[in-house]
């Protein structure tokens, strides 16, 4: 039978709370390692696209901002849905950290997008649907931040803003599979598709190493704001007035 | 200079690793100074905690 202690054990605030503060420098200093080298591959040592040219050089921002707006959602949805089965606060304050996170790469992914397409499809915007459900991830994300900030009660507005992050799941494949099921602007998958990744090495590992980069900065980030929001929710604990050093 | 020309592409390229820059230092930004001020809060919260019970 499985053991589930570690996974009780994340759910004591005082544990989280030091063993995220741990395994943030790592996360950090492996995000910038990975970053830098990506970004020198990316910028320095691809050669040009065939096509685009030196253009298509935006794609190692673009393409990572928009893996990492959908994995922060996942991650917000499945820290959420933990918060309400298990009611642990601290996956609630994992779930409530990724969602300003998220908006920016989301926002991130729309910018870099509309200045990708413009010199290559002719246009900054199109109500595409891989770019439209991208748009509908945004607005989850603010109305999930929205939700929260509206509700004074932090319990309410913890069970209030899982419910809408578990509904907008069903977003999240209609990003992924949106190039698939409708006539789309948008290139296919290029990374996630069966055979090899159509694009050769030298392009490709720069693209994986920056991938991997804002993955692991995402966790290093998240990590920092759930234990501020950890810190806040245990404000009147004993274990925080020990731990900050003043007499309990 | 050729580099940084990007083909004739550069208004289009520079402007998206700039905004990711911004974006990776705001969001760095942002969660140091929402963690530093959950952490100023408790630790008056833990002091007048404790001199309360000083008093009592």
């Amino acid at each position: 039978m499985m053991d589930w202690t570690w996974f009780h054990r994340f759910g004591s605030p005082p544990h989280f709370y030091r063993i995220a503060g741990k395994m943030i420098p790592w996360f950090a200093w492996l995000a910038a390692i990975s970053g830098v080298a990506g970004l020198i591959g990316g910028l320095g040592l691809a050669p040009p696209d065939y096509q685009q040219g030196e253009g298509y050089r935006i794609i190692y921002v673009h393409v990572p901002a928009a893996v990492l707006s959908t994995m922060a959602y996942a991650t917000m949805a499945t820290a959420a849905g933990v918060g309400l089965i298990w009611r642990m606060n601290v996956a609630h304050a994992v779930a409530a950290s990724c969602a300003g996170i998220g908006a920016s790469f989301t926002f991130l992914a729309l910018v870099t997008g509309s200045l990708w397409g413009r010199p290559m499809w002719g246009t900054y915007w199109q109500w595409d649907p891989r770019l439209t459900s991208e748009l509908v991830m945004l607005f989850l994300y603010l109305g999930y931040m929205g939700l929260r900030s509206a509700i004074d009660d932090t319990a309410r507005a913890d069970r209030a803003s899982a419910v809408l992050a578990l509904v907008g799941v069903i977003n999240l494949p209609i990003i992924h599979y949106s190039v698939d099921w409708w006539n789309s602007l948008h290139q296919g998958h290029t990374l996630l598709k069966f055979g090899k990744p159509s694009m050769p090495p030298s392009m490709l590992v720069p693209l994986l190493l920056l991938m991997l980069g804002f993955m692991l900065y995402f966790a290093a980030i998240v990590l920092v704001r759930a234990r501020g929001e950890v810190l806040r929710r245990e404000r009147n604990a004993r274990w925080i007035a020990e731990l900050l050093g003043a007499p309990s | 200079m050729h580099w940084l020309a990007m083909g004739g592409y550069w208004p289009y390229v520079w402007p998206s690793y700039l905004l990711t820059f911004l974006v990776l230092v705001l969001n760095v930004g942002f969660a140091q100074r929402s963690a530093q001020r959950a952490r100023t809060d408790a630790q008056r919260r833990a002091q007048s905690a404790a001199v309360q019970q000083g008093r009592s």
